[in-house]
């Protein structure tokens, strides 16, 4: 468990009225994994992530953040090991302009007010929010809200960031920056936990992906694993990325040796078999 | 589409907020034809709701802004015919479904609409029955709207408009709130409404594998300016316009653009849009 970040060992949930959302959870992330969690709607995603910062305690069964047993500690405690980027950025911020938003974090954790200011004119640079630092939140359209959401909780530079269908509602410009924020993430030696339905980011970001389905996880490997699993992606209506579909009818057909998951990687695999 | 009739006609529109400075749309012509299949893409911002907004006649009766040019639906003028008279043409389903409902039923949410058009209590039994089997939700009028998947929600705002019998529906990136599950089973029924129904479909969203399955036409906005209009094949070809205009094209249209500009390799003229024709043009090259 040295290395485990997060550790989940027989977790169950239920909700009142006997909703069981979670059954038998067993999982281990290590520090500085990039994971992703798939699956429908109501197959217990949220449920699984919201443990990892205390947002829900075991029903049954133990989670452990940092070694720590989540049962007997506070959100507020917790706060500084694990950021939860809401898919909703509405559920999140309170503050009266995007600049009070991003110190708020840092501030409430003791960060010294010069580094604070740091903080926050790294994420205002990073998440190019420039024109907005002195809006109130909620002025500002959804896609970029949820780019502040996504900031304020970098700037608390938690050790684990579950972020939660961080592209949902976002174009493709505001979709790129969520790419470079998990990559700035792993650069930084966080961990990461991704919910998402975008395969295509995905794809591209994690190393491994829990697959839940009926309040079970049902698979937990890399996405080649995953994607190539027939079954597996039929059950749950998960497509994979159009690249990797095209690799592996490719490869199934003896016309291409390998699973890509993203168009560079293809076109670099390609260009070496059709320029010979 | 030369024999085709034209259902929506769009000349020089121009409209801006009361409340924003910069005009939202800008000189936009454009003509729709029955049973067309259309997808409006854009970056947030880039005009397409207004858009939306003006086909059933929101744009000018409710929102107030300043109009220039005109939008005809059947040869109608949006400036003389307010949405209420449009609503029998033209049906729009926004992306978050919760924002339409609102009544305490499946079948008196559909209700709802068809009252505000004065149908006869005597036939809204039939109309609501034959809207829910048209997007899969038969036999649910009795239970709570809100006690649907995200999915069943948005086909019922769906049903809703449907009820009304238009000619053309409008969808909002309808499946941008929902699992992928949901996001099938919309992108299905609209294809079906479009194929069998032959309702004209114009969609905004952001998924382009998806819409370079199903859409006949492509309408790419930016900057409230129509910048790019014609099949997937076509527009999806300007990789790297769209690029510069931060939009993406399907994967394999850029695998193949990457192969034969950066590779220089001979590949097929026509860049493909779709697994099947990036598979075929594949297929036969490495055999």
């Amino acid at each position: 468990m040295a290395d485990s970040v997060i550790v989940c060992e027989n977790l169950w949930h239920e909700y009142p009225g006997n909703i069981l959302a979670l059954q038998e959870a067993n999982l281990k992330i290590n520090a500085g994994e990039i994971v992703g969690v798939i699956g429908q709607n109501g197959s217990g995603k949220t449920t699984l992530v919201k443990h990892f910062n205390g947002l829900l305690k075991p029903t049954r069964g133990k989670v452990w953040v940092k070694g720590k047993d989540t049962a007997g500690m506070r959100i507020q405690q917790m706060a500084k090991d694990v950021g939860y980027v809401f898919q909703n950025p509405n559920h999140q911020l309170f503050a009266r302009t995007v600049e009070a938003e991003l110190e708020f974090g840092p501030r409430n954790l003791g960060v010294p007010e010069q580094e604070v200011i740091e903080r926050r004119e790294k994420a205002i640079e990073f998440f190019k929010l420039q024109e907005l630092r002195l809006l109130h939140p909620y002025r500002i359209g959804f896609p970029l809200r949820k780019l502040v959401g996504m900031a304020s909780i970098y700037t608390m530079r938690p050790a684990v960031f579950v972020l939660d269908e961080p592209t949902t509602g976002q174009d493709n410009i505001t979709t790129r920056t969520v790419y470079r924020l998990i990559r700035q993430l792993r650069d930084e030696g966080a961990t990461v936990v991704c919910v998402a339905h975008d395969m295509i980011l995905l794809a591209e970001v994690v190393e491994r992906m829990v697959v839940l389905r009926d309040s079970r996880i049902i698979a937990d490997a890399s996405p080649r694993e995953v994607f190539s699993n027939r079954e597996l992606m039929h059950s749950t209506h998960l497509v994979p990325p159009q690249v990797t579909e095209l690799s592996l009818r490719l490869k199934t057909s003896g016309k291409y040796p390998g699973i890509e998951l993203n168009v560079n990687d293809m076109v670099a695999g390609m260009a070496g078999r059709l320029g010979k | 589409m030369d024999n085709a009739k034209p259902v929506i006609e769009i000349e020089n529109l121009s409209f801006t907020y009361s409340t924003a400075e910069k005009p939202a749309l800008k000189h936009i012509s454009l003509t729709i034809y029955e049973g067309e299949y259309v997808a409006l893409l854009g970056l947030n911002g880039a005009g397409k709701t207004t858009l939306q907004l003006c086909l059933n006649a929101v744009i000018p009766h409710m929102i107030v802004g300043e109009k220039e040019g005109t939008v005809k639906i059947f040869g109608m003028d949006t400036e003389e015919y307010p949405p209420r008279e449009l609503a029998k043409m033209i049906g729009l389903v926004f992306d978050n479904p919760e924002f339409q409902l609102s009544q305490m039923s499946v079948a008196e949410e559909i209700a709802l609409g068809l009252e505000n058009l004065g149908v006869a209590t005597a036939d809204m039994h039939k109309i609501i029955k034959d809207s829910l089997q048209a997007v899969g939700l038969s036999g649910m009028e009795e239970r709570s709207p809100f006690e649907l998947s995200g999915g069943q929600q948005q086909r019922l705002s769906i049903a809703s408009a449907l009820a009304m019998q238009p000619k053309i529906l409008v969808m909002d990136e309808p499946t941008s709130n929902v699992d992928p599950i949901g996001k099938e089973e919309i992108f299905a029924v609209a294809a079906k409404l479009n194929k069998e129904n032959k309702i004209t479909v114009i969609m905004a969203e952001h998924e382009v594998e998806v819409m370079a399955a199903y859409a006949d036409r492509i309408i790419v906005l930016n900057d409230g300016e129509v910048v790019f209009n014609g099949t997937p094949v076509e527009v999806f070809s300007n990789v790297e316009l769209l690029d510069k205009i931060g939009l993406r094209v399907p994967q394999v249209t850029e695998l193949v653009h990457l192969l034969k500009e950066k590779h220089a390799l001979k590949l097929a003229e026509q860049y493909p849009v779709t697994i099947d024709q990036a598979e075929a043009i594949f297929k036969q090259r490495l055999s």
